[in-house]
């Protein structure tokens, strides 16, 4: 381990929260812990009556455990994404990190100053000016009057409210309110950045300029970044590791790519294989699907594909009567249900099947499809007369992710970036077709 | 990270976070370094307050003024309540000024927590500082009240109505004894506060019965001998009494009741920040 490079250190932390009301029923519990107390006896509901935070089912004892013995180091100048369900105990964390509230049980250390942005705006005043609001905002995050007035003219420009910076915030739109408190939070000089959810307001191209300050963060200073983020497809851009938190625990950390796999497997209820019991898989007395799986270039089972990955969809089918009339087709639909594309192997037509176990495989090219999530429908089919065997939509599926480092479509711009497919299109090289002179420049004028 | 390095950690960390922290580890640094932020939020109470008013501070000179013929005529004319041979709208003027900056320090410092756990929840900085910057915002309002308390009392002093003496030059200390019970006070209420609210209902009224136990609309030469007693335990009186002695030269004034006072306050003090201390790490959970 290199010590020189942790900054943050989280050792065995736990947070428990209690549920319910406060009230007479929480009043006889502190009075109960007192009297435990007094008498020199151990604190029962500390040790046993605690529970994991699952808030699916309902609850045997008042306690959860938020977070629960949470080990983990991060380093200098990663992005770290944290995901995980409502629920799973990501705010908690930030919480924790930005001295909010208290850990339980367990230590964080921190090296460096922290700006934790969990909401932009902590403290605005309405009736104040959005200048006298940066100051207000500014010395919240702990910043000095002299770091501010240094450093008002560049937070006035990256929010873009020039005009407006001498009217109180009341009259500001929602989003001048919140570019402004971005900006504010963005200038603050921090060692580590926490940042939950911000990004998901503004408007597309305020968004651009957050991404880009968060990248250039981290990338060129050198800060650490902690994000927060039900988006996936965020995550995967801009966080070369990722923390994976479910029911107040920690289930996985490492790289983005890896950590997804087994995120989006536990949590979307998508898989990337499927094998049918013998009486329910789909199929008729001609023929019927087995199993099938998404697979990269190396046959390596995956559900969550880079961007410039080639993406197999591999389907063993079994043929139970002699027939040379028989193809497998192939859909692909987004997570919004577009149907993106169909294709019949009819490379394979006239194949003469006999009874037997088959497997054929659809490969879909690389830097092709869009990022996010993608259902398969497998179907089999016969042209004379016209018929569908089986076609079973949604058993399998993987999530596309991209990059921001410039070698994709989206080049470096790590913002939303629209089209349902992203493929690598020509453009040709720009020419000149037309000299203007001078002279009739100056008349057009 | 092996043991030996144990030093070398202490050092490397800039910040460690853990569940309990020493009953005396106050962070008065922190609140230094801080020192800004309290610059802010004062600026920001007084200029937030009279937005979008026509007449702006000039409110803070009628409600006293208002007050004062309300007194004059309920208490003075009505109830004929003495006011120790002082002219009627002094008396009232002085123990209205003094007493309002007294009641809109403990008011706001006892809602420290409820009222600011929008911005505590989502940000850290040391709690102190909400408070301190409550009773320095309240001690300008003051200041601008005691301006109108002058005027009216410079006129009554070159008319040889009333007349001044040294004690005069404690009035510096009585502000600062005030401020500090003020803040001592109101933070223990806060900090009993976060969980069960009902102290907080209690406040409400509470400190506006307690103006009735202070010599404010009466002097303490008025009370009947039997009762005496009860309000001089009051740590406030001694506090008003002073004031209006130093001004005015009548009235009662003892050294016994400005230490009791300042033991008082200072008790508070102490007592309300390590419990605001202990409270300030959690109360984002039960607030």
């Amino acid at each position: 381990m290199n010590k020189q490079k942790v900054v943050i250190e989280f050792q065995g932390v736990s947070k428990r929260y209690r549920l319910g009301n406060v009230g007479s029923e929480s009043l006889k519990e502190d009075v109960g812990k007192l009297w435990n107390k007094l008498r020199g006896k151990k604190d029962h509901q500390t040790e046993f009556e605690v529970e994991l935070n699952d808030r699916t089912t309902s609850a045997k004892s008042n306690y959860v455990w938020s977070l629960k013995d949470i080990n983990l180091q991060i380093n200098k100048g990663d992005v770290i994404g944290i995901i995980g369900k409502n629920g799973a105990g990501k705010s908690t964390l930030l919480k924790l990190l930005s001295k909010v509230t208290s850990p339980t049980k367990g230590t964080i250390k921190i090296q460096g100053r922290i700006a934790s942005l969990l909401e932009v705006g902590t403290g605005f005043h309405p009736e104040l000016t959005g200048r006298e609001n940066i100051y207000l905002n500014g010395a919240i995050l702990g910043m000095r009057k002299a770091e501010i007035n240094r450093k008002l003219n560049d937070i006035i420009a990256f929010a873009g409210v020039e005009r407006y910076i001498d009217t109180p915030v009341k009259r500001y739109s929602s989003g001048m309110y919140v570019r402004l408190a971005f900006a504010v939070a963005a200038h603050l000089e921090s060692d580590i950045l926490i940042i939950d959810e911000v990004l998901a307001v503004g408007d597309a191209e305020f968004q651009k300029k957050c991404i880009g300050k968060m990248k250039d963060v981290s990338l060129n200073e050198g800060r650490t970044v902690l994000f927060v983020s039900h988006n996936m497809d965020a995550i995967a851009r801009l966080c070369n590791k990722c923390i994976y938190l479910k029911n107040g625990q920690l289930i996985a950390e490492g790289n983005t790519d890896k950590i997804l796999q087994s995120y989006i497997t536990a949590e979307t209820n998508t898989h990337s294989s499927i094998v049918y019991a013998e009486s329910d898989s789909p199929g008729n007395e001609l023929v019927r699907l087995k199993s099938a799986r998404i697979v990269n270039a190396d046959l390596m089972e995956k559900v969550n594909m880079v961007i410039d990955e080639t993406i197999g969809i591999q389907m063993v089918f079994e043929v139970l009567k002699n027939t040379s009339d028989l193809l497998c087709g192939f859909n692909l639909y987004n997570h919004q249900d577009v149907h993106i594309l169909s294709s019949h192997d009819t490379s394979n037509i006239g194949f003469e099947y006999t009874p037997g176990v088959y497997e054929s495989t659809i490969w879909i090219p690389s830097n092709f499809l869009s990022e996010g999530m993608h259902y398969c429908g497998l179907a089999a089919m016969s042209y004379t007369p016209f018929h569908v065997h089986y076609h079973a939509v949604g058993a399998i599926g993987f999530n596309v992710t991209d990059k921001s480092d410039g070698q994709t479509v989206r080049g470096s711009y790590g913002g939303t970036f629209p089209g349902v497919v992203r493929p690598q299109l020509t453009w040709n090289k720009i020419e000149k077709i037309e000299q203007h002179n001078e002279q009739s420049v100056r008349v057009d004028r | 990270m092996s043991k030996t390095d144990v030093n070398s950690d202490s050092i490397y960390w800039t910040e460690v976070i853990s569940p309990k922290r020493s009953l005396l580890h106050i962070g008065f640094k922190e609140v230094w370094q801080y020192r800004d932020l309290i610059g802010i939020f004062v600026r920001r109470d007084i200029v937030s307050s009279y937005k979008q008013t026509i007449l702006g501070p000039i409110w803070l000179f009628l409600g006293p003024v208002f007050t004062t013929f309300i007194y004059i005529f309920v208490f003075n004319n009505i109830a004929s309540i003495s006011t120790d041979n002082i002219p009627a709208p002094l008396f009232y003027l002085a123990g209205i000024t003094i007493w309002n900056y007294f009641q809109s320090c403990l008011g706001g410092t006892s809602s420290t927590f409820t009222a600011n756990a929008a911005i505590f929840g989502k940000v850290y900085f040391p709690r102190l500082v909400s408070p301190i910057a409550t009773v320095i915002s309240n001690l300008y309002r003051f200041l601008i009240q005691l301006a109108l308390f002058l005027c009216c009392w410079m006129y009554y002093a070159f008319s040889e109505m009333v007349q001044p003496n040294i004690y005069l030059l404690l009035m510096p200390v009585i502000l600062i004894l005030m401020g500090i019970m003020a803040l001592g006070l109101g933070i223990i209420i806060s900090s009993l506060t976060t969980k069960y609210r009902d102290l907080s209902f209690f406040i409400s009224f509470g400190v506006t019965l307690l103006m009735y136990a202070t010599p404010v609309i009466y002097p303490v030469s008025a009370i009947p001998e039997a009762y005496k007693k009860f309000v001089l335990y009051n740590p406030v009186s001694p506090l008003i009494e002073a004031f209006r002695y130093g001004f005015t030269g009548s009235g009662t004034f003892s050294w016994n009741g400005m230490l009791y006072s300042t033991v008082f306050s200072v008790s508070a003090l102490i007592i309300g920040v390590i419990l605001f201390n202990r409270i300030e790490k959690n109360f984002a959970d039960t607030v």
